[in-house]
């Protein structure tokens, strides 16, 4: 599984983006999202995501099913 | 004498007995801005003031109430991201430390709050302090902060840069914040007790982990007070907000004071906490209150009778543009400032800011003036509301103010307290009846109210309420009307012609103040 942001909730504040260690957010008109391909969920970077701990809108990194959970290579 | 410095409401924190502070030093960091230096000779500082920090502060509007008058600063949101979560904010509008709740500031690129800020002070020549600050916290996004300060340090050299943060990343970045030309930083400490702090912080975002409650506001309050030392001993200078949040953190500001000043804070603002539900904040919600008038006064009072607090803050809205009282946004939102063609003259800001060192000479004779006229002190004070658009006289009309300055007044001087906002009572020329009620609890603790005029209506309804209109004074500079009115008071009361009365609490207006 990935990590996606619920574009309901997201302010658009960018706290995320620098935190993902793998780049897997990007801006698009002032909104965020994440690349489901890029992301680890943090599995082996982070002891927590890191888009999760740093937004300020609970519930806006959420998991996304459609992805299959990660396993680290 | 009547210095300069007396004149405004700069004042100094002076360190705690036993700890040695050198705030006053120029270690090589923070070059203090060419802003005033071509034109300063003749403006004397305070004599306990070195000259190198009266440069840096007295055309600061957020640092003087006297130069809020002839300077103005504009704000730019280059950095809306946050790493702490507070019970005052609500994260989709601006930080309630800065600026205001519910608003939005526009948020800009680096490149194109450069070009904001030089298209502005072009027009404006008033214009000479850029700020960061929220919505977010500056250093929590520090490449957006630094690359638009480094941008602006080349292109506009005259133009003094500052910052806002929650002090938590500040000891990182104290080198990099003395390679510009910052010379003011200012922290938010609400609490130096992580008990209290876990009150008002939930959580905060930390070396890639989230704290929560006493944890969280323990390393909170550690990094700001080590950064808050580390800028002194660099020789920055900083200023500490407080939001005053009742039964959170009221008494717990002397402390907050003493272990600011200790640590060689140069200015105190202790602020009210706005707080309304449809803010949408934590504290809104939750019907947590903010301060009255008064009770703001009683802890400002307390910390060390007023002497090293700053009043005037009217926690303006964060990219507001302009002077005291207007707010001249709306010609640089981003599409306008894109199609500008900017050419920066330093020479037509120059030429500016030298008409306003002759205007504040002028102002402090007058005031010494009045003073000599006064009679012997017999220790009455008492509070006036003042209507300003500037330059430091009494030069609006009472229903066109959006505040009202607040001064305090005895036969030894002036000293300025706060705004006090309002709505605006004459809209198209009609006195709007039912805002008059809202001006009078605004200002209920004061005697009386100068204004350059007034309309026969409201001017009966304020004596009705207690509260003399003068319109006497009209077009002379502030501290002299309040002296010559307040000399002309003692002098009815000594007749019996009135009788001295003891004013009641005011009430501080909540919601977003639009104006500059
Ligand atoms: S931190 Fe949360 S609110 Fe901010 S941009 Fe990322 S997802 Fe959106
Ligand atoms: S969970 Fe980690 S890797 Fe995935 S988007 Fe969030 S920060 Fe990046």
């Amino acid at each position: 599984m990935a990590y996606k942001i619920d574009d309901t909730f997201c302010t658009g504040c960018s706290a995320c983006e620098p935190e993902c260690p793998n780049q897997a957010i990007y801006e698009k008109s002032g909104m965020f999202y994440i690349k489901p391909e890029k992301c680890t969920e943090c599995i082996g970077s982070f002891d927590e995501p890191q888009c999760v701990s740093v937004c300020p809108v609970d519930d806006t990194c959420i998991i996304d099913k459609s992805y299959p959970r990660y396993v680290a290579a | 004498m009547a210095s300069m410095f007396e004149n405004s409401s700069i004042l100094r924190l002076k360190p705690l007995g036993g700890i040695k502070v050198e705030v006053a030093r120029q270690s090589g960091c923070g070059t203090s801005g060419g802003a005033g230096k071509s034109s300063c000779g003749s403006s004397d500082g305070p004599a306990d003031m070195p000259p190198e920090i009266w440069e840096k502060v007295k055309n600061h509007p957020c640092y003087s109430e006297e130069a809020h008058h002839h300077f103005a600063r504009m704000h730019v949101a280059v950095a809306p991201a946050c790493n702490i979560q507070c019970n005052y904010c609500n994260r989709k509008y601006d930080c309630s430390n800065e600026s205001r709740p519910g608003v939005v500031s526009q948020k800009l690129t680096p490149d194109q709050a450069v070009k904001k800020v030089l298209a502005v002070a072009s027009e404006i020549p008033q214009m000479t302090v850029l700020g960061i600050a929220g919505p977010g916290d500056a250093l929590a996004s520090p490449q957006k902060t630094f690359d638009t300060f480094r941008q602006l340090q080349e292109k506009a050299p005259d133009i003094k840069l500052c910052l806002s943060t929650n002090g938590l990343m500040l000891p990182d970045y104290v080198d990099e914040i003395c390679k510009y030309n910052i010379d003011h930083v200012t922290i938010t400490i609400n609490m130096t007790d992580p008990e209290v702090g876990a009150k008002i912080y939930p959580w905060i975002f930390y070396n890639h982990k989230r704290f929560y409650g006493r944890e969280a506001a323990q390393i909170l309050t550690e990094r700001q007070l080590l950064g808050l030392e580390m800028l002194t001993a660099r020789g920055v200078l900083t200023k500490i907000n407080s939001v005053l949040i009742p039964g959170v953190n009221d008494q717990h500001l002397i402390e907050v004071n003493k272990a600011v000043k200790a640590r060689g804070a140069f200015l105190h603002n202790i602020m009210p906490l706005i707080s309304e539900a449809e803010h949408g904040t934590v504290y809104g919600l939750a019907g947590q209150r903010g301060p009255s008038a008064h009770e703001l006064k009683e802890v400002q009072d307390a910390c060390m009778g007023g002497a090293n607090l700053m009043r005037h803050c009217r926690q303006c809205r964060a990219d507001a543009v302009g002077l005291l009282g207007e707010d001249r946004s709306d010609e640089f939102t981003l599409d306008k400032v894109e199609q500008m063609d900017v050419v920066y003259d330093l020479g037509k800001r120059r030429a500016y800011q030298q008409k306003v060192e002759a205007q504040r000479e002028a102002q402090v004779a007058a005031k010494k003036a009045a003073l000599l006229a006064q009679g012997v002190d017999d220790g009455m004070k008492v509070l006036v509301a003042v209507a300003t658009k500037g330059n430091g006289k009494v030069n609006e009309h009472f229903g066109h103010a959006h505040e009202f300055q607040i001064y305090e007044v005895s036969a030894t001087g002036t000293a300025f307290i706060g705004h006090r906002r309002v709505d605006h009572y004459c809209q198209g020329g009609w006195g709007e009846d039912d805002v008059l009620p809202s001006i009078v609890t605004a200002i209920n603790d004061c005697h009386a109210v100068l204004i350059a005029k007034i309309g026969a209506c409201p001017r009966d309804e304020l004596k009705e309420a207690g509260i003399e209109p003068v319109e006497k004074y009209a077009h002379e500079f502030i501290e002299n009307a309040a002296l010559g009115w307040f000399a002309d008071y003692r002098e009815r009361v000594a007749k019996g012609e009135i009788v001295h009365q003891v004013r009641g609490d005011a009430a501080i207006r909540q919601g977003a103040y639009l104006a500059a």
